[in-house]
């Protein structure tokens, strides 16, 4: 994870197109600035973060399964629960699954777990549209790669 | 069995807090009822769900944007129950 770049996601352990449902490893960094003010002297990892991590699983997935040909945007959140505190150093695997392919959007499950333990829990709605600039689109593809998701010979 | 108005109304009326008398056939979903796209987001998932089908709401949007079509013959709420009404015959044909 690099959290002030927004990059949640380190590594894709499985992924099946057929289920629809993806699983990821995300590592909370030992430092950020960003522990320096949640909290002084109390290093947590913010929900809203934890909730990112699970809405770009969610995103990836949508990806994967599109052939990187739409941009997901988190667009709703229901029965979010923030189950335990996360601090920094500690290895998170996030599992989300498609449960519902609407016209231009997907309802999503996503649980985040750390060592089989369930800390944050969610459903999500993902808006699916075209992407809005070839800037976004070369990033996405190029984490999509990094992720292992997109092939390398995608230009 | 519910027609496809009254369950169509009731998810409405669920998502949106719209009371359920002021919805009628006539109403237009966004004009009439004030229901945002986000909202408009989770009746289309309901709908999904309870009729077991797919509102291709992309197309329909896509088509109103070009100006192929109005947005009435989709959000007007007869338009709309005609829609579905459409997509379950042609899914429970295919």
């Amino acid at each position: 994870m690099r959290l002030e770049y927004f990059q949640m996601l380190d590594e894709i352990e499985h992924f099946d197109s057929q289920q629809a449902i993806l699983k990821a490893r995300a590592a909370v960094p030992a430092e950020s600035p960003v522990f320096e003010g949640h909290f002084p002297g109390e290093s947590l990892m913010p929900g809203v973060l934890l909730l990112e991590v699970m809405a770009q699983a969610s995103g990836y997935l949508i990806l994967a399964m599109n052939g990187f040909s739409r941009m997901p945007f988190f667009a709703n959140v229901k029965s979010a629960n923030f189950r335990s505190f996360v601090r920094p150093s500690t290895d998170l695997t996030v599992s989300v699954r498609r449960i519902h392919d609407g016209s231009g959007y997907a309802v999503m499950s996503a649980t985040v777990e750390r060592a089989n333990e369930v800390v944050c829990d969610a459903q999500l709605t993902m808006r699916n549209v075209i992407f809005p600039s070839e800037a976004l689109q070369q990033h996405v593809w190029s984490e999509g790669r990094r992720l292992g998701l997109l092939d390398s010979r995608v230009a | 069995m519910a027609s496809t108005f009254e369950t169509v109304a009731n998810i409405i009326s669920s998502v949106s807090d719209v009371p359920r008398d002021q919805i009628t056939p006539q109403s237009h979903v966004m004009k009439d009822l004030s229901v945002d796209s986000l909202a408009f987001l989770d009746i289309t998932f309901e709908i999904d769900r309870a009729f077991t089908i797919q509102l291709p709401v992309d197309e329909w949007l896509t088509a109103v944007n070009e100006g192929k079509r109005s947005g009435d013959d989709y959000f007007i709420l007869s338009n709309l129950c005609s829609q579905i009404d459409a997509i379950r015959a042609t899914t429970a044909a295919a």
